[in-house]
């Protein structure tokens, strides 16, 4: 058995690099960022443009077609009926209202929720009960969407465990209908809401809530003028999940939102059903339109970096 | 800022009723699926085992897991490459258009599933011309999943900084071997917990799954979906849920001892 010691003062030579195909791709790579730049997001570009953006533009061109409503099929001739249908039928604009009033009622209550805890797993509770907390909260992620708000609808019955709870106190379930879907909805993506501001929250230094106590600064003080302009992109950000998941939701208000509809169902019989793609597409538009409109204003936040 | 003792306790009180709600319509899926009542009456007229084997020997109900394990995965490997080469070049380089890029990764997680669904169900079929088909949902559910492992790894990169890669660039290793070696063993905890949430997310997906499922294809949210107001059906489904959530504790147990152990001070 040869042992290689190098004795002190000999020094190993470093073997050249040999000439391969693989090294120059490599060199010239790393002289030329622009390549590499092209190289990296030609994949991901090509999939989310193809696929995504022209679906969607496509989406938006089909609005303004028509279906011939003796055959079924869609003609292509451009017309803004649908889009006219859309915007003053009274049909339409008491379910946008109506939708994009739960959505709110679901993201505010969300929020309201998700700060005490997110504040209780973030700052109070010691690194082991944050871990367990943590987790407790992501686990319900994995039950079925539709089990829980089909779990809802059992809680929620007329001989349900929520009218079993309250009924010696003399309460009674609200039943189906636009509050039980609230409920349910906010029930469903509070965990969406409650993980950034949590991720917001663990940023906030220690250190800066006490300096801002060493300052004099009372608990209300500091979390209104410290802790909250720290973390309001990450609620921001909460928010866009809360909002726009309730704002296309159909499933969970058949299940326990009683004969009520939100737009979602409009565009699902649409599309299915009444097999009116043209307006289904121009519903569409209407939560298209609120979610660009919400992003641009929430984008100066910095919300988008925080989702 | 000190948190009086009592402040503390609220906190925890608060934290705890909340938990609490989190987790009673999971306590009447669980204790439903005992029940032998199949509709939704409360207290359970009694406790039977029924379910649960027969749960277990529902052919539709293990197939549709298997399919959407196989969705899912695949869904998920897709939006890692994805996901990891677009948060590379948002973080490394500055270029025109970069915000519009970011927000393109995005959009189809912000944007509500039912337009996501009809657009991909028109792109697929009037566009493309192409046959629903389990393909289809797996294209689908990568194009949602790319922002969850975009926003781990691009939070990661963001904290680590070049330096390390500009040592091993320095040392002679080439971009591949800097790669392999310095940057992806960096990442590889990010990676894990984006993958997870991507194939979570792929695995309950119902809305966009719906319009982009050909025939054949019975994710388990689909099968869910025609099982749940079936009677006969339902209670099995609940076991299903209980199951669901039971074998979820592992991956996220592992993810959180990965991210727990990474973690400096805060």
């Amino acid at each position: 058995m040869t042992v290689d010691t190098a004795s002190p003062g000999q020094r190993i030579p470093v073997p050249p690099h040999r000439d391969t195909l693989a090294r120059r791709g490599s060199i010239s790579l790393s002289r030329h960022p622009r390549l590499r730049l092209t190289l990296m997001l030609s994949a991901p570009l090509l999939w989310l443009g193809l696929i995504y953006i022209v679906a969607l533009a496509a989406l938006l061109i089909t609005a303004l077609w028509t279906v011939d409503s003796f055959t079924g099929t869609i003609t292509r001739s451009w017309t803004l009926d649908n889009i006219i249908t859309v915007v003053t039928g009274s049909l339409y604009q008491t379910v946008t209202v109506r939708t994009v009033g739960v959505a709110l009622l679901v993201t505010l209550i969300d929020i309201l929720v998700a700060l005490p805890i997110a504040f209780f797993m973030a700052k109070v509770a010691s690194p082991r009960w944050q871990r367990i907390l943590v987790i407790a909260v992501l686990m319900p992620l994995w039950a079925s969407y539709l089990v829980k708000a089909y779990a809802w609808r059992s809680v929620l019955s007329q001989n349900g465990i929520f009218e079993w709870l309250v009924a010696p106190f003399g309460g009674e379930t609200p039943g189906y209908g636009l509050p039980a879907t609230v409920i349910t909805l906010a029930y469903l993506w509070l965990p969406y809401v409650i993980l950034p501001v949590y991720a917001g929250l663990e940023r906030v230094p220690d250190s800066l809530l006490e300096a801002s106590g060493d300052l004099g600064g009372k608990t209300w003080a500091t979390l209104r003028l410290v802790v909250l302009p720290m973390i309001w992109p990450a609620i921001i950000a909460g928010s866009i999940f809360s909002f726009s998941l309730s704002l296309g939701d159909y499933i969970t208000v058949n299940i326990v939102g009683g004969a009520n509809q939100m737009l979602g169902n409009l565009v699902y019989t649409n599309v299915g059903a009444a097999n009116n793609l043209p307006l289904a597409a121009a519903i569409a538009l209407i939560p298209i339109v609120i979610i660009f409109g919400y992003l641009a204003v929430v984008r100066r936040t910095g919300a988008l970096e925080n989702l | 800022m000190r948190l009086s003792r009592l402040a503390r306790g609220i906190l925890g009180a608060v934290t705890g009723v909340i938990l609490l709600v989190i987790y009673l319509p999971l306590m009447v899926v669980l204790v439903n699926s005992f029940s032998t009542s199949t509709s939704l009456v409360w207290p359970p007229p009694g406790l039977t085992l029924e379910w649960w084997g027969r749960a277990f020997q529902s052919e539709g109900a293990l197939e549709a897991v298997l399919t959407s394990v196989q969705i899912a995965l695949i869904a998920t490997l897709v939006s890692l490459v994805l996901g990891t080469l677009i948060s590379l070049a948002l973080q490394r380089f500055a270029f025109f258009g970069r915000e519009a890029v970011s927000l393109l990764v995005i959009l189809p997680i912000a944007l509500p599933g039912i337009i996501t669904g009809i657009a991909l169900n028109n792109a697929f079929r009037t566009i493309l011309g192409v046959q629903l088909s389990i393909a289809t949902v797996i294209v689908a559910h990568a194009t949602f999943c790319i922002v969850t492992v975009f926003n781990n790894v691009i939070a990661r990169l963001r904290r680590l900084g070049t330096s390390y890669e500009e040592a091993s660039a320095d040392l002679g290793a080439g971009l591949w071997t800097t790669f392999r070696l310095v940057t992806f063993p960096q990442l590889r905890s990010a990676l894990l917990a984006g993958g997870l949430l991507a194939f979570a997310l792929s695995f309950d997906e119902i809305i966009v799954t719906t319009f982009t499922a050909g025939a054949g294809v019975k994710t388990l949210p689909i099968w869910i979906l025609d099982n749940l107001f079936r009677p006969s059906q339902a209670p099995i489904v609940n076991v299903i849920a209980v199951v669901l959530v039971l074998v979820s504790i592992v991956p996220i147990y592992i993810a959180q001892r990965i991210a727990g152990a990474e973690k400096v001070s805060r």
